[in-house]
């Protein structure tokens, strides 16, 4: 192991990690509020968006990271359209991952017991209220762990920016390993870079789940 | 006010799936009057009360409140504020505390302020025994503290008539009592209500006037001492000896 190797180009691997965050970070949050979107459209059964959302979903959902990547960095700019390397970046990650936060959503508003929602209405909220006060609250909280582990792979999924020659973790690991045939030190600082970026989201996610549990916790018995 | 009925139900009916659940109920709730609905299970009890909040649409005839037609439409919300409804499985709101769920209707729905809100509702629950039990959540309560919050809960929306379907059919026997307490309380307070239960003796004592629910039609409406006791028909009398035992002996 060459650790005057490693000390060397350490600061490298700190630089892309700050990228790798950044646009995971970016990319999640839009992944967030199209999933939003998407599943309000749904859940509200609003005409032609709903069906619109499910196509997009499967869409999405059933085509790798790296082959919408590669149609918004090689095929856009064949009809004109020109993005950069980060903007592609994040457009891929925002198109995968709005799709299965989607899904994270619809699972945690799938799971409210229909008669909370009745119980909202019983007290005269309108439907938005209802949704904010009593459905959001409890679907998230059942959605945090889809949400987590939507977020940790999102991230780790960023590694396939590398293709389109953006600096990320990846990049420059395989950069190294090119230049210095150093695969070893290369590797294993990439593998570090991705837990020390990683296990603190995942530690924050377990924490959070376990202080949201009280969710499902409504009713003993389900009316008929 | 005068003596026009708070409540009118006239000509209701309502299918599912082809099956008729209620076929042609009529009948008027005059302020302050105690109504009980009774009758086999699948009768259309509950399905009679959803319709009356419109947590179902009816198929046919209409309802009216102080007068005025309930659609489906937009005067819903508005309509739901003057009828209060508590369920069989409590429905509490499970990540606010009980005063979070006391509080939520009053101060979002009528826009009333928090604090008034609040102070009137730590008397309500001191008035059903649960004074220390504001800042517990859901979970933390038996089965009969949490009937209780959700009596409570309606009853801050000061609704003009309180719909009860089978409030008690999910509580230990110890428990049932409590609630049924609270119940005969509002009932003595003058609180119009439309109850469904299986508590005969209950019924009994709460009711101004029972109903008796028998596939979706009224078979009878008469005063709690005539029904329990002289029931005009053989289907009103055979569901009553369900409740006996005296043949086991």
């Amino acid at each position: 192991m060459d650790f005057d190797f490693i000390q060397r180009f350490a600061p490298m691997y700190v630089k892309a990690a700050g990228l790798t965050l950044r646009i995971g970070a970016i990319g999640i949050l839009l992944s967030l509020a199209v999933g939003a979107l998407c599943c309000l459209a749904r859940w509200f059964r609003v005409p032609v968006l709903r069906q619109i959302a499910a196509v997009y979903i499967e869409l999405a959902r059933n085509t790798p990271l790296l082959v919408q990547l590669f149609f918004l960095y090689f095929g856009l700019p064949k009809v004109g359209v020109k993005l950069s390397a980060e903007a592609c970046a994040i457009t891929g990650l925002t198109f995968l991952g709005g799709a299965y936060m989607a899904e994270a959503l619809r699972s945690g508003l799938e799971a409210v017991d229909k008669a909370q929602g009745e119980a909202g209405m019983c007290i005269g909220l309108t439907t938005l209220q209802n949704l904010r006060f009593v459905i959001l609250p409890q679907a998230l909280a059942t959605a945090i762990p889809a949400i987590g582990a939507n977020v940790i792979f999102l991230i780790k999924e960023t590694s396939v920016f590398s293709a389109v020659a953006l600096a990320d973790l990846m990049y420059v690991a395989k950069d190294l390993i090119g230049m210095y045939y150093k695969t070893d030190e290369a590797l294993l600082m990439l593998t570090v870079a991705y837990l020390t970026l990683l296990l603190p989201i995942s530690i924050a996610f377990s924490l959070l789940e376990r202080r949201l549990r009280y969710a499902g916790f409504g009713s003993a018995v389900q009316g008929q | 006010m005068g003596n026009a009925p708070i409540l009118e139900v006239k000509n209701l009916s309502k299918h599912f799936d082809g099956t008729g659940v209620l076929k042609d109920v009529s009948f008027a709730m005059n302020e302050g009057e105690v109504i009980v609905v009774v009758g086999p299970s699948g009768c259309g009890k509950s399905t009679l009360l959803r319709c009356i909040n419109g947590l179902e649409h009816p198929d046919g005839g209409e309802i009216l409140l102080d007068g005025k037609r309930i659609d489906s439409g937009a005067n819903l919300v508005e309509v739901r504020r003057q009828i209060g409804m508590v369920f069989q499985s409590y429905d509490l709101f499970p990540h606010m505390d009980v005063l979070g769920n006391l509080t939520l209707g009053p101060v979002q729905a009528l826009k009333r302020p928090r604090l008034e809100v609040e102070a009137e509702a730590e008397k309500a629950l001191a008035r059903v025994g649960l004074a220390d039990r504001a800042r517990a959540l859901p979970r933390q309560l038996s089965g009969g503290q949490k009937q209780r919050v959700a009596l409570v809960r309606a009853m801050l929306m000061h609704p003009r008539l309180l719909l009860l379907d089978e409030i008690t059919a999910a509580l230990d026997p110890e428990m049932v009592r409590e609630v049924l307490n609270v119940v005969l309380d509002l009932a003595r307070d003058g609180m119009t209500m439309l109850i469904v239960t299986h508590e005969m003796r209950f019924a009994e004592a709460v009711a101004d006037r029972v109903m008796f629910l028998e596939g979706g039609v009224v078979l009878e409406s008469a005063k709690p001492s005539e029904f329990f006791h002289n029931p005009r028909s053989e289907r009103a009398r055979q569901f009553l000896n369900t409740f006996e035992f005296d043949a086991v002996k």
